[in-house]
């Protein structure tokens, strides 16, 4: 009973990190319809930016940690708006184009980081706290778990006030459903599409932050290496959905740790197993709409 | 000789790369409904398209006096056209009220007349839109042209699909609607034409083959089933 509460927590913990890359991914291909390859860059980038704030004010501090993930969030909205305007903005509805900008954007961006940071793994240890564990329930759970679900949990209902509460996320959410029709209303969708694409990488790059301080450890590849459960995430959550990415990342995660605790350390294939059920069974995802 | 509002030289329209409008020009008063009439696929829809650049296209579309073919269709809007598009395309996951809000371009929308006009759909305010009925999601679509004040108003297929007293209602409320701005309307219906429309124009094989009065279309028979594949009496 003590390993199956352990591994629910910490797979609840994995699964607010894989929420924090698909909430953003499933926003931007609800809304644009760009399947965004580079989206793991903007995880990285707030990682290290993160990672170089929190160097400068005190790593092993609470405001070290907090101004991290400020830090990294705001760099990852930059990197993500940037890129938007500079790179995507001219693709859009050209679905080829926009895989091979964004793929070949990643594989720069991940070749830059190590450039900068070097391609070794950075190793990251956070406040004293986050580093120990609590007693929950008969066992002992790593603190980290906690601040990584709080940040999810926070993210989540911060990204559905928006998205519910200000005309932007009005526009937002009408456009993941009718795109030409919110034009055909006067609004200029190309704002909302920057905007959307900024939420996305503003919420990568904290995640970004977040995941560092998870894996203990920051490198090139990290946001990359997590874009793979981000894209499985979005799509058994439902394309568009930021409930049925929270509900899937959560899904995903606790099916990885159980699987790979018990069978073998399979979590990855039944992951896979689950994607495929999922697109055979409900294509259009847990909570997502029909096409 | 009233004003023209619209003025289409020369509209060819392509979707996908297939071209849905050949060649068509024509002019649209300032006041009162001109209808845009034709057999099914004739290329209606793609013309209100073509218009508002929904889809791509080439041609002089001049509007209040303004070219607007080099513009974007939220540009489009902005200048004054309101859309009421084919099946209404209503946004199902939003309520009533927020597929109204979404919708309000002017600094002073037109909530009151809107409220006056379709007393059903104040009442469902919290409703989403996906749990309205088919008329009732029309009401809101044409609600939603009217909340602001156009110079012009698209309106595509208003009664496809609906149940007779539906039809009568939207088109009280289109005539209502017409008594402030002026309408191009494509409409299947020739009942509701006849109630509505000063003008027609009649398109086939994606161009012009007919303008005039629609009191005139619709009072020679052979000439409408000849140009509609229907009977205008009766109709």
């Amino acid at each position: 009973m003590d390993t199956i509460i352990l591994l629910t927590i910490t797979g609840v913990g994995l699964g607010s990190i894989y929420f924090l890359v698909a909430s953003g991914l499933s926003l931007i291909y609800g809304l644009m319809h760009v399947l965004n390859f580079a989206h793991g860059v903007f995880l990285s980038f707030g990682g290290y930016i993160g990672y170089e704030v929190a160097r400068i004010i005190g790593i092993e501090t609470w405001t070290g940690f907090v101004t991290a993930c400020i830090a990294g969030a705001l760099a990852g909205g930059a990197f993500a708006l940037l890129t938007e305007l500079l790179l995507i903005r001219r693709l859009y509805n050209r679905h080829i184009e926009q895989v091979l900008i964004t793929v070949g954007l990643a594989l720069a961006a991940v070749a830059l980081f190590g450039g900068i940071w070097g391609h070794d793994s950075i190793p990251l240890f956070g406040p004293e706290w986050l580093r120990g564990t609590t007693g929950m329930l008969g066992v002992d759970v790593p603190n980290k778990n906690f601040i990584m679900i709080l940040g999810a949990a926070l993210v989540l209902i911060g990204l559905q006030l928006f998205l519910h509460k200000t005309r932007y996320g009005m526009i937002i959410r009408a456009g993941v459903e009718n795109r030409s029709m919110v034009t055909a209303l006067g609004i200029d969708v190309r704002k909302s599409f920057a905007l959307v694409f900024t939420i996305g990488g503003i919420v990568a790059g904290f995640g970004g932050v977040m995941a560092s301080y998870y894996f203990n450890y920051i490198s090139p590849s990290l946001g990359q290496s997590l874009l793979i459960f981000a894209f499985i995430v979005t799509v058994i959550g439902g394309l568009g959905s930021i409930g049925g990415a929270a509900v899937a990342s959560v899904l995903v995660a606790i099916l990885q740790q159980f699987a790979n605790y018990y069978v073998f350390g399979t979590g990855d294939v039944v992951v896979v197993v689950l994607l495929a059920v999922v697109l055979l069974v409900k294509p259009t995802g847990l909570l997502g709409k029909k096409a | 000789m009233s004003e023209i509002i619209l003025k289409v030289e020369n509209l060819q329209a392509s979707v996908s790369g297939q071209q849905v409008v050949e060649d068509v020009s024509f002019e649209v008063p300032a006041v009162g409904i001109t209808a845009l009439l034709g057999r099914n696929g004739v290329g209606k829809s793609s013309t209100i398209k073509g218009i508002l650049g929904l889809y791509q296209r080439q041609g002089n579309i001049i509007f209040d006096g303004q070219p607007i073919q080099g513009l974007l269709t939220h540009q489009i809007v902005q200048l004054g056209i309101g859309y009421v598009p084919e099946d209404r395309e209503i946004f199902s996951k939003l309520s009533v009220e927020e597929n109204l809000r979404i919708a309000e371009r002017d600094k002073n929308p037109n909530r009151r007349y809107v409220a006056e006009l379709f007393p059903d759909i104040e009442a469902r305010k919290a409703q989403t839109g996906g749990s309205l009925s088919g008329g009732q999601q029309q009401m809101v679509s044409l609600a939603r042209a009217l909340i602001n004040s156009n110079k012009l108003l698209l309106v595509d297929e208003p009664t496809k699909g609906l149940a007779p007293k539906i039809v009568t209602e939207v088109a009280v409320a289109l005539e209502e609607a017409s008594k402030t701005v002026p309408m191009l309307l494509v409409e299947q219906n020739l009942e509701v034409v006849r109630r509505l429309a000063e003008d027609v124009i009649v398109l086939d094989a994606g161009k012009v083959v007919y303008t005039g009065k629609a009191k005139t279309l619709l009072a020679d028979e052979a000439l409408t089933q000849r140009l509609l594949g229907v009977h205008s009496e009766g109709a």
